[in-house]
């Protein structure tokens, strides 16, 4: 029994879970954006499997894992602009169109992969990021276990977020796309241009989401491996409309879910009678309850899902 | 009035056929982009065409084996399909056809000393009822608390291949080092229509349910409710149909349909419940439907094309050494194209631009 | 100087025309009134030239410049402005935020809350308009979201400000005050186009008059030298007859009940309190309030679409409180719906399945749940035909009829099932005169065969021409109950604003 609390109070399960919450918290900006600006993004998934290949690919061929970043961004950002050109140009179902996105990115980092590495499995290893230590953080006591080394994208997720809250609620960028998911003809009526601030929404989606990508493939595991992403693009999503379609909350519920995930992991390691298929389910299991218990209270944007066309065609 | 009619007919004749123009102009345009990407990965693009159409139809066995491919995704497609009449994005057929699986294989077991068809026809029932209360959840929890499907499908997607896991692990597990319960008695196997493909009568009860379902949205109050609820939940209400009731039941229909998946699978291929035995059909059942635009008869084309890729691309990887991944690449496009036919319709407009300008 | 000149202007939607060829001169500094029924081409007209819809053909002149709007901020960059019908609000966003997105106020890369607000202060002081800007706009009354739109446009600077029906949702004393907001614009040198299809407005605040009809411009008057009988014969076409023949009615037994009924919607924050009231058999009881007040709730509470906390419901004697909407349908209650697209049709099913709506369970439409296509393709038609209903036959969709055939399936739906009480909720919004007229006609008929009806509309001339009884609904209560013939226009108007009888005076 104690080593079940200790495993769950520990510290060391707390940093598993900040380093595990990285890549659905980014994602789950990335919805908070897309979604505020009125597109559903169910290819959040698709975008962070696609930045996690891309950012082995570029790390793999220059051996520096800053470049295959940059190519995680590139290609999420990529990703979010077919996404955004579906939804917003050809009218796609949100949802359908990001399901397909997410079959699209399945299949070709699996097909890429086999290609370039001759392996359905998994790539070779590649040059990682090194964690980085940060000396006022480094010299708490505490806090130095839980954040005074890190890789850096951890932190530039910590400072990602922050910005997104200001850029979300405090600029006329965010004023505009907060108006744009909630009434797009006012939005339209005002002179705003609507679809600039949608595609700017979801390809912005694209890159934070291919940023956590980048995380899962070069800040933890320095590979990839077919279906890395596992559902984090899923939980992303429920994270967002849990933390009410805002950065900060959707950081929150990724904290939360990431937290059960670590703890899941450790007591799968304590070897207890207890199958680990059940282990296993809690993160899934809460990710339900929460949402069930959420949706009750949270309200999306208006316009959520829905396609307008000013000129009247529509 | 008589002619009224028939224009009527007509211009509906041409709807669909609008429809079925697009849905190939879909296909052939994700196939071309296929073909770019073999291409550049530096293989013979018509060697690898020709292994997918010969592996899929080349002769009578590799016809078997798209139409052993085909049934599965029969009921998968189905199962999302239908969801959508009432409005529902039913993800969750994984989850449902591996409880159907499991339900099929251990009723099957337990009661060996039933006659034959006794015994695969409950079997049979029993995957559609595990798999109809699994998806009964997600439905409940849309009903009750609002809960996006999407989400609570994909969850208890996991949920359910963790939970047949565990119950197979500890309950019904054979001996040895796979996961998997014991084989099936010989008069609960479906029996094979070609020797040795494994193609049985399930592609048959595949068909049947694809005339029942149609039936029940073209021709019952059931189906007028359901997809009264689907088109605008607000006035279903108004006239006093219980949405949430309906909502629950249609995942539950769903579900059962995708429960049918695992059962035949079990019955009819495996023989046997092993863990991890899908490839993902749930997965790709959601291109099938959309490819069918959720219509029943239109399901049974969309899975036919996808068996056929699927068969044809795995000879491809074989003879062409093409990964077979290509062709998720090539469902994932379809599905795009097809949600999207404002794309088809510009590609179209610009097309005739082009015609008149030369 | 003419302000706006719009010549030759044509529109099509899908092959229908919805402008023909329309010349529009409007001078600067006039209020210029826009008239024509529903579906004349006003508002496309509107939106033409505020760059929401792109014209098919013709031109447009600001000030003598030829110029080309394309969208609305082109529009907003010539000094146009357009206070919509249906307010172009975010519900969930401040007053400030509402007028200034677009054209935000900075202080760095931030937005200048304060200043934010202080402009919009300094504008509403200026123009009278008052209004909160840290409010929410789903907080504030209607008529207050009104006077935030109006700032929209002048905060835009806007020199020409287009308002499209902006009295259809005030009370006559708000409409008044906003006339008298509309003068002060005048005397600011604003030219101000108000469009409308009422005639005693039209007379009361324009200057000149542009009349359409079908898409076609009629003629252009001044409106000191006409009368509103030749404004209606121009809107029309013919000569109409705005009163309808309302046969006396003599007491008879009570039919519906509803006692001390009471709920609270926790979404809007609004609470009916103890509504009680009876109709009798062949009676029309008229509720008038502002919309917003309580209305909805009721219409919602008395067909068991949303749960009451106290009350009783009592139909032909039996207490209904206790049973669903299908129950009470079928017991005799029938329902058109005050919006028929969210609730009453559905628009990707055709008419046949639209007709059978909500009977789809019984006889002769099914049996044992196996649909009868015969008699549901049979009783279709008889109802196509008897409520006239224009349409290209049984298997249309409801998405392509016009909203007063739309309105017409509804009624042909409700009342063919020979209810005994019709709770019918705005019956004749967003439809032409004829089916007004249609639709008058038809429940006076049915007021005459005894059944009992409850009339919900917003429309103060309607209630005051078809009713027997009205009651005024204000903030979930009911302020006011008496014959018809006991309350003045005027009275009316005081007791939506929530001010009793005893402030007229």
């Amino acid at each position: 029994m104690n080593e079940i609390l200790e495993s769950i109070f520990s510290i060391n399960t707390l940093a598993a879970a900040i380093r595990m919450v990285t890549p659905i918290a980014l994602a789950a900006m990335g919805g908070a954006f897309s979604e505020r600006s009125g597109i559903i993004n169910i290819g959040l998934e698709g975008m962070i499997l696609t930045g996690a290949f891309a950012g082995v690919l570029g790390s793999y061929y220059t051996a520096s894992p800053w470049f295959g970043v940059l190519l995680a961004l590139l290609a999420g950002g990529i990703l979010g602009a077919i996404f955004a050109l579906f939804t917003i140009k050809f009218k796609a179902d949100h949802v359908v169109a990001g399901v397909g996105l997410n079959i699209l990115a399945l299949g070709a980092t699996t097909w890429l992969m086999q290609v370039i590495w001759g392996s359905r499995g998994s790539s070779p290893n590649v040059n990682g990021l090194e964690e980085i230590s940060i000396p006022i953080l480094r010299d708490i006591p505490v806090i130095d276990k839980l954040l005074g080394t890190q890789s850096p994208l951890v932190y530039l997720m910590f400072i990602l977020v922050i910005s997104g809250w200001f850029l979300l609620f405090k600029t006329p960028l965010g004023l505009r796309i907060r108006m744009t998911g909630e009434h797009p003809e006012a939005a339209d009526t005002l002179g705003i241009n609507i679809k600039g601030v949608q595609y700017f929404s979801v390809i912005l989606s694209g890159v934070l989401s291919g940023l956590g990508g980048a995380y899962l493939s070069l800040g933890h595991l320095n590979w990839f491996s077919m279906n890395m992403s596992a559902g984090r693009g899923y939980m992303a999503l429920a994270a967002n409309i849990f933390g009410q379609w805002n950065p900060l909350g959707g950081f929150a519920a990724s904290f939360l879910f990431s937290y059960t995930d670590a703890v899941q992991m450790r007591l799968q390691g304590l070897n207890l009678n207890i199958a680990n298929e059940l282990i296993q389910m809690l993160p899934y299991l809460l990710t339900i309850i929460v949402l069930a218990g959420a949706v009750v209270r949270s309200r999306p944007p208006e316009a959520l899902g829905k396609h307008y066309e000013p000129g009247g065609e529509g | 009035m008589r002619s009224i009619i028939g224009l009527l007919t007509k211009v509906k004749n041409r709807s669909t056929i609008t429809e079925l123009l697009y849905s190939l102009t879909a296909i052939v345009i994700a196939l071309i982009i296929g073909a770019i990407l073999i291409y550049f990965s530096g293989h013979d693009v018509w060697k690898a065409y020709y292994n997918l159409f010969y592996g899929a139809f080349g002769n009578s066995y590799n016809l078997a084996q798209t139409l052993l491919k085909t049934t599965p995704l029969i009921f998968t497609g189905l199962a999302v399909a239908i969801g959508f009449q009432s409005g529902l994005f039913n993800i969750g057929g994984e989850g449902q056809l591996y409880w159907g699986a499991f339900a099929t294989a251990v009723v099957a077991i337990t009661f060996s000393h039933l006659p034959g068809l006794i015994l695969i026809l409950l079997s049979l029932l029993a995957g559609a009822v595990a798999g109809g209360i699994w998806g009964s959840i997600p439905g409940y929890l849309k009903a009750r608390t609002g809960a996006h499907e999407v989400i609570t499908t994909i969850m208890l997607n996991y949920i359910g291949i963790l939970a047949t896991t565990f119950l197979l692990k500890n309950y019904f597990k054979e001996a040895g080092p796979v996961d998997q319960t014991r084989m099936i008695p010989e008069s609960a196997r479906m029996s094979e229509l070609i020797p040795y493909t494994r193609l049985t009568w399930a592609i048959f009860l595949a068909v049947t349910v694809i005339i029942i379902i149609d039936y029940l949205f073209k021709n019952t109050s059931l189906g007028y409710d359901i997809q009264a609820v689907g088109k605008n939940r607000d006035a279903a209400e108004y006239a006093g149909i219980r949405a949430d009731g309906i909502i629950i039941l249609t995942m539950a229909l769903s579900g059962a349909v995708a429960g049918l998946t695992g059962s035949t699978i079990v019955l009819g291929v495996l023989h046997r419940f092993i863990t991890n035995f899908s490839p993902g059909y749930g997965f790709t059942g959601i291109a099938v439907a959309v490819l069918g635009r959720n219509k029943p008869w239109g399901v049974l084309l969309a899975a036919l094309l996808f068996g056929a890729l699927e068969a044809g691309g795995m000879s491809m990887q074989l003879f062409a050494k093409i990964p077979s991944d290509l062709m998720t690449i090539v469902q994932g496009l379809v599905i795009l194209f097809v949600a999207a036919p404002a794309f088809i319709q510009l590609l179209s407009k610009s097309l005739r631009g082009a015609d008149q300008s030369e | 100087m003419n302000a706006v000149e719009l010549k030759d202007i044509s529109k099509a939607f899908g092959g229908i025309l919805a402008n023909d060829g329309i010349d529009l001169t409007v001078k600067e500094g006039e209020i210029h009134c826009i008239l024509g029924e529903n579906g004349a081409g006003k508002t496309t007209l509107m939106k033409i030239l505020f760059g929401l819809y792109s014209k098919d053909s013709g031109r447009i002149l600001i000030k003598g410049q030829e110029v080309e709007i394309k969208e609305p901020r082109q529009a907003i960059n010539l000094g146009i402005g357009m206070i919509h019908q249906h307010f172009m609000l975010v519900n969930r966003l401040t007053v400030a935020e509402n007028i200034i997105a677009g054209d935000e106020p900075l202080k760095g890369i931030f937005i200048d809350q304060e200043r934010a607000n202080s402009e919009v202060e300094k504008l509403s002081q200026r123009y009278n308009l008052k209004v909160n800007p840290a409010a929410r706009i789903e907080n504030i009354s209607v008529g207050e979201q009104q006077r935030v739109e109006i700032l929209k446009a002048l905060y835009r600077n806007a020199e020409i400000l287009i308002l499209d029906e902006p009295t259809a949702v005030l009370t006559p004393q708000e409409t008044e005050e906003l006339f008298q907001v509309m003068r002060k614009l005048k005397r600011n040198g604003k030219t101000i186009i108000f469009i409308t299809h009422k005639l005693k407005e039209t007379m009361t605040i324009s200057d000149r008059v542009t009349i359409l009809r079908d898409g076609r411009k009629v003629g252009t008057v001044t409106t000191s030298e006409t009368s509103p009988e030749e404004l209606a014969r121009m809107m029309v076409g013919r000569e109409v007859v705005l009163r309808v023949d309302k046969k006396a009615r003599k007491l008879d037994r009570p039919i519906f009940e509803v006692r001390g009924l009471s709920l609270h919607n926790k979404k809007s924050n609004l609470y009916l309190k103890d509504i009680s009231f009876t109709i009798e058999k062949g009676e029309i009881l008229g509720v008038a309030g502002v919309e917003g007040n309580g209305q909805l709730e009721l219409e919602e509470a008395l067909t068991a679409l949303r749960k009451i906390e106290q009350g009783q419901i009592i139909l032909k004697g039996r207490d209904i409180t206790g049973l669903r909407t299908r129950e009470r349908r079928d017991f005799g209650l029938a329902h058109i719906p005050s919006d028929r697209l969210k609730r009453g049709l559905i628009e990707e099913f055709n008419l046949e399945r639209n007709l059978i709506l909500g009977s789809e369970w019984q006889e002769p439409f099914a049996r044992r749940g196996f649909l009868v296509k015969r008699a549901i393709q049979a009783y279709a038609k008889r109802i196509i035909k008897e409520f006239d209903i224009r349409t290209s036959g049984s298997q249309a969709k409801a998405a392509d009829l016009s909203g007063g055939n739309q309105q017409k399936v509804i009624l042909g739906r409700e009342l063919m099932r020979d209810p005994d009480l019709i709770i019918a909720s705005q019956p004749t919004r967003g439809v032409d005169v004829g089916a007004i007229e249609y639709i008058h006609n038809l429940l006076l008929e049915m007021r005459d065969r005894g059944k009992g009806i409850l009339l919900i509309s917003a429309e103060l001339d309607e209630l005051r021409s078809l009713s027997d009884r009205i009651m005024v609904i204000y903030e979930g209560t009911i302020v006011a109950e008496g014959k018809t013939e006991d309350f003045t226009e005027e009275e009316l108007g005081l007791l939506m604003a929530g001010q009793g009888l005893e402030g007229v005076g």
